[in-house]
């Protein structure tokens, strides 16, 4: 498939979730290697373009790689690297990868296989809303298919071997990305990632591994590998963020009863902002599109324009941008075109709705 | 800046120390600062934190630390199967191979294992890879058997075996 008609292929057909006004995906990879070949980081790169011959057929052969997005990276340009990126099917360490490095991926989005990562297979699943098991269960079945082939680095003591010592054991990381823009506002957001790193599980920001919390996106993960069962590491991962939904939804409601002003004045500043700006960084469109989601999570906008809002949180980031052209684009002509197409897409939004406040008042 | 020891939160105690004449500088995060000690700084040598590396010396003589008698000069450790060796590893963070896993089980697995939940491994096993190895195993050895019944002019044998391995192909298939 050609990289324009799988970008530009439908995500509506992934089934969403529970509580996916919170929980915007839910996602987990394994990290796999085979057995005694160098892990890609140490590799020559005629290992790993001997390992990416072994491992890519039987990938492709999978039922769930039917009509698959399958390329080498170094027939990708650095704009689809990133734009991948920023759909969240590669890491930022596969954007950087070239020549002995491969990505395939099913035309629904949901299943992404990165080969020669810093593993030699780092598989994910991920769909929108809160389905961790689900998830878990689609990429546990490709996992066990490809064992019919290959021969992974496996010790009984210590369970999948990986590049990191961090992945050892299940090899696994299950995260949820969440959108907590009142937990936030009430400044209890910092409460509840200290309390979620004191019993192990990491809070990252949007792109994962040192990256910054922006639009009051969060993602939660668990961050040992070794010595639990992987239903046990969901299980925990699941309870928590049950908690942090609920801390969430009666932050929402506290708003709206104890801090009416400050919420209706912060939903309808980015309104006013989004609709009339010339010039936006994607940090800016991020933090005020979580303002708009959230009104529309209270009533205060449409229901039926929650997609193409959410549309937006992706549209916006700078190499979706990038793709309509075809030079290059500097900071400024981004930022530009970024605020033209956000308000081209918010046109027809009506204001903020305040009498949702004094109904829920 | 992130912390060197859990490469996770970011870091805000820098600490700079002199060893040997030599500058050394790490930063930490609050957790990682306090659970390393670093509250008293003549205390703890920062080599320690190079994440259970071992100190300075031990690190450049790994053989001294361990009760095997190895002359004090030799080499570092090595992994036979790809060649990286526990200096690789201290720049790196990452092991080199599945074979590095045996090599530098002492010095770099076991201290890290501390940071998982427990030691063992008790979840997925790839049990179908494993059957599939059994079965290819089953399957050399009749092979072997057929070769040298042949040779040996058992042509009864060569026959029971030829069907045994006929059967067995048509496992393989199924399990595939």
């Amino acid at each position: 498939m050609k990289f324009a008609n799988f970008i530009s292929g439908p995500l509506a057909v992934r089934p969403a979730g529970a509580h996916h006004d919170i929980v915007i995906s839910s996602r987990v990879r394994l990290a796999r290697n085979v057995k005694g070949r160098p892990f890609p980081g140490w590799a020559k790169k005629a290992d790993r373009l001997a390992v990416l011959e072994v491992i890519k057929p039987p990938v492709d052969a999978l039922p769930e790689m039917d009509d698959a997005f399958s390329e080498y990276l170094q027939d990708l340009s650095a704009t689809e690297k990133q734009i991948l990126v920023e759909r969240h099917l590669i890491s930022r360490e596969h954007a950087a990868k070239s020549t002995g490095s491969a990505v395939v991926m099913n035309r629904e989005q949901t299943v992404s296989i990165m080969v020669n990562e810093e593993d030699h297979l780092r598989m994910q699943s991920i769909r929108p809303g809160f389905q961790l098991k689900a998830v878990h269960r689609a990429i546990d079945e490709i996992d066990t298919r490809l064992e019919d082939t290959l021969d992974y680095a496996f010790s009984p003591k210590l369970g999948f071997l990986t590049a990191c010592l961090t992945n050892v054991g299940t090899g696994m990381r299950a995260s949820a990305m969440l959108h907590l823009p009142a937990l936030v506002l009430d400044e209890k957001v910092n409460q509840v990632i200290q309390a979620v790193n004191k019993i192990g599980l990491a809070v990252r920001g949007l792109y994962g591994e040192g990256s910054e919390a922006m639009g009051n996106l969060f993602q939660i993960s668990n961050q040992t590998t070794l010595g639990e069962r992987e239903e046990d590491i969901l299980g925990r991962l699941n309870k928590v963020i049950e908690q942090i939904i609920e801390h969430e939804q009666n932050a929402r409601a506290t708003l709206l009863q104890k801090k009416s002003t400050t919420l209706l004045d912060q939903i309808g500043r980015a309104f006013g902002i989004l609709m009339h700006a010339h010039s936006m960084t994607s940090k800016e469109a991020l933090n005020l599109l979580s303002f708009l989601r959230l009104g529309t999570d209270l009533g205060f906008f449409p229901a039926d324009r929650r997609q193409p809002l959410d549309e937006l949180f992706t549209e916006t980031q700078p190499a979706h941008l990038q793709r309509g052209s075809t030079q290059k684009l500097g900071a400024e002509e981004r930022d530009a075109l970024r605020a033209d197409i956000i308000r081209v897409k918010l046109k027809e939004l009506p204001g903020p709705d305040s009498s949702r406040l004094a109904a829920a008042g | 800046m992130r912390c060197d020891a859990c490469q996770n939160n970011e870091a805000t105690v820098f600490l700079t120390q002199i060893v040997e004449g030599k500058m050394q500088k790490v930063n930490l995060c609050p957790d990682c600062s306090k659970e390393k000690g670093v509250t008293d700084p003549t205390g703890f040598a920062l080599a320690d934190l190079l994440l259970g590396l071992g100190t300075n010396t031990e690190l450049e003589k790994p053989a001294v630390a361990a009760s095997t008698a190895v002359s004090p000069d030799a080499p570092a450790l090595k992994c036979p199967t790809c060649g990286f060796t526990q200096a690789d590893f201290k720049k790196t963070q990452r092991m080199g191979c599945s074979e590095c896993y045996v090599t530098f089980a002492e010095s770099v697995v076991t201290p890290l294992r501390s940071n998982h939940k427990g030691s063992q491994h008790v979840g997925k096993v790839p049990a179908r890879q494993f059957a599939r190895a059994e079965l290819d195993n089953r399957m050399q050895t009749l092979s072997d058997d057929l070769v040298k019944a042949v040779k040996e002019e058992d042509y009864e044998g060569a026959a029971q075996l030829r069907d045994a391995i006929r059967k067995l192909e048509g496992q393989l298939k199924t399990a595939v």
